[in-house]
């Protein structure tokens, strides 16, 4: 029974830890935002002023900026359309029976406990590097030229790479709720006339859409922050040709010493990321109502 | 045309023999009523007749037409589950309109067919809705809307009263009887329930694991069941079965004699007993009779009005002509 004095006790309760979780996200916010207005380079400890809007102003007008943009974009998208249908494909296969099943799932998953450094770096050393990676031995054996990856096609590797890592976590989700659709459904699709295909595209895309949804939302959060993958592998080059934003502010902020330029890119993510987010809210998030 | 002949049709899940060869036709137009305990194997010989399992021998037969390796589409019989299974995504009017966009029927058919389905099946109101905003009757005259615009030649149910309440599950009843009317359309079907059984059937198929233990119309079965499973499990209430000295005075192993052919009096009668619980219909009333030297309880239909009260003693006798005499194997004798 929730009556007006135990709602307020409630709401008097609760408040410790709203207030601190409230803290804990405004106070980096507001330093973040400080930052951003004043020129502090590293470089010149003690002469820290006040700038207005100039960091923005150059980074925004940086050709790097719109480089890191298109990249960051094409990182996101790629990595979800990979994982979202190839997701849905081996969870279409793993709901099959087949023999050692409980072991094949188990081992499905693994690549998602493989910490992204670790992962880049066997994938960049192991795999894609010319001379010694598999790949160069595969084209050598064949008679190839072996392919330079990650300098040839650096952002095509990382999102290859990216997708590796995250396409188990797409593959569970999407066969959980694959293995909730209610067979009897499929049986009657069946009696209906409807082939393996239209079953597929009728009743069982309709079935996962809420958890496509909550793939791509969970995914779109953590793929607009990649940055270990792109340190470790390419470090942002040739170029930019690998740069996200991310990647582009850490490059400000450490490499070139400029915290305040550093600071301006980071409110700049933060205002993308939520238009991001908005946008996906109005495309899909209807799915994730009852 | 719809005329079902399965021909020592056999199942095993595995290790399991879940239907043993097994012999049944069913004729164009009839009513057919598969009945039984649960897990008696009643849903796998529908699924078995719908192609949704696979036979492990025998032949199914679809008007002369062996069968047995059709898919379910190709064998033109629609389905209506027990769990409705309609497609929750999908407004009644698409529910309805799948199995016919699956044929490539033609749009104005399709709506010409989903109205008539709608008018015979009160839905017209509710063609824009989803499934999740109907009440379970409304499911299921959905499931079965979406049954008929296939235009069968049989219609498979599969326990599809079972989850509604007990009012609505006689009005559906009668429902289902009068579109088997209208349409003269072979169907089949399943239930625990032996009074769907004998209300809707014009054929019962009595089902023991699997074994079919009799198949007749419903007052054959009533009249003369075959064995003492059948005449225990139609009738309602159950008959009464007792062994011992009064089944040998008619030369029997075993006797039944229903609660309607036994009369009741309290002054004299061939058995005396003592009376416990007693069920009042109004029109009737069931007596429990206890202390009767035959069997712990035996049950009696009497007149709603006879004064007897618990406790009391009680005559019974029965009649004579509707004993039903059973041998040593349960067999009728
Ligand atoms: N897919 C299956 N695998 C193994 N056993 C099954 C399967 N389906 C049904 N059975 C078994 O077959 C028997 C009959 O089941 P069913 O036809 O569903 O009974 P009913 O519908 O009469 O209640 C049951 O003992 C059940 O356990
Ligand atoms: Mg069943």
């Amino acid at each position: 029974m929730a009556t007006q004095h135990s709602r307020a006790a409630a709401r008097l309760m609760i408040s410790p830890a709203v207030l601190l979780l409230l803290g804990w996200m405004i106070v980096p916010l507001v330093m973040t935002l400080y930052f951003s207005f004043l020129r502090y380079n590293l470089l010149m400890p003690g002469m820290e002023e006040f700038t207005g809007w100039t960091n923005y102003r150059f980074f925004l007008t940086d050709p790097a900026f719109f480089d890191a943009l298109g990249n960051t974009l094409l990182l996101v998208g790629g990595v979800l359309l990979i994982t979202v249908i190839g997701g849905t494909l081996l969870a279409l296969l793993l709901d099959q029976p087949f023999w050692g099943q409980g072991v094949v799932r188990i081992m499905v998953i693994a690549p998602f406990f493989v910490m992204p450094t670790v992962s880049a770096l066997v994938w960049k050393n192991m795999f894609m590097n010319p001379v010694n990676g598999l790949f160069g031995h595969f084209a050598h054996f064949l008679g190839l030229e072996p392919y330079d990856f990650l300098s040839q096609a650096p952002l095509a590797s990382i999102i290859f790479i990216v997708s590796w890592q995250w396409l188990p976590f797409a593959t569970l989700i999407l066969l959980t709720a694959l293995q909730s659709l209610d067979q009897e459904q499929l049986e009657a699709a069946e009696m209906d006339g409807a082939s393996a295909l239209s079953r597929f595209y009728y009743i069982m895309v309709p079935h996962l859409s809420r958890a496509i949804t909550v793939v791509i939302l969970i995914q779109t959060i953590f793929l607009l922050s990649i940055f270990a993958e792109i340190l470790v592998t390419t470090a942002g080059g040739p170029g930019t040709a690998s740069t996200n934003l991310t990647y582009l502010i850490y490059v400000q902020s450490l490499l070139q010493f400029d915290v305040g330029g550093g600071s301006a890119g980071g409110v700049v993510a933060i205002i993308l990321a939520n238009i991001v987010a908005i946008f996906l809210m109005r495309m899909i998030g209807k799915n994730l109502d009852a | 045309m719809g005329r079902i002949t399965l021909d020592k049709v056999t199942k095993s899940f595995g290790e399991v023999n879940v239907i043993p060869p097994l012999d049944l036709t069913i004729n164009d137009g009839e009513f057919v009523v598969f009945v039984g305990p649960s897990g008696c194997g009643k849903s796998t010989l529908l699924r078995l007749i719908a192609g949704l399992e696979d036979v492990t021998s025998g032949q199914i037969r679809i008007d002369g037409k062996d069968a047995t390796q059709q898919a379910p589409a190709q064998r033109g019989l629609a389905m209506v589950f027990q769990s409705y299974a309609l497609y929750p995504h999908m407004s009644v009017r698409k529910n309805i309109a799948f199995p016919m966009k699956m044929a490539g029927v033609p749009e104005d058919e399709q709506k010409r067919r989903i109205d008539s389905a709608a008018a015979a099946l009160n839905l017209t109101d509710y063609l824009d809705r989803r499934p999740g905003q109907l009440s379970g009757g409304q499911r299921q005259r959905v499931a079965i809307g979406r049954a008929i615009v296939r235009e069968p030649s049989a219609f498979l149910f599969d326990e599809p009263l079972s989850n509604l309440d007990a009012a609505l599950r006689v009005g559906m009843r009668l429902e289902i009887m009068e579109l088997h009317k209208r349409l003269a359309t072979t169907m089949i079907y399943v239930t625990h329930d032996q009074v769907e059984a004998m209300t809707m059937a014009d054929k019962i198929v009595v089902l023991r694991a699997g074994n079919i233990e009799q198949v007749g119309s419903p007052l054959e079965l009533y009249h003369t069941p075959r064995n003492e499973f059948v005449a225990g499990f139609i009738g309602s209430p159950k008959m009464n079965i007792f062994g011992g000295n009064p089944a040998q005075q008619h030369g029997a192993t075993k006797i039944g004699i229903r609660p309607e052919h036994i009369a009741a009096s309290t002054e004299t009668g061939t058995w005396s007993g003592v009376v416990g619980v007693a069920e009042h219909l109004g029109s009737d009333t069931f007596l429990h009779v206890h202390e009767t030297g035959l069997a712990e309880t035996v049950t009696v239909r009497v007149d709603g009005e006879l004064p007897v009260r618990h406790g009391d003693r009680i005559f019974l006798s029965p009649d004579e002509s509707k004993l039903h005499r059973f041998s040593e194997q349960g067999l009728r004798a």
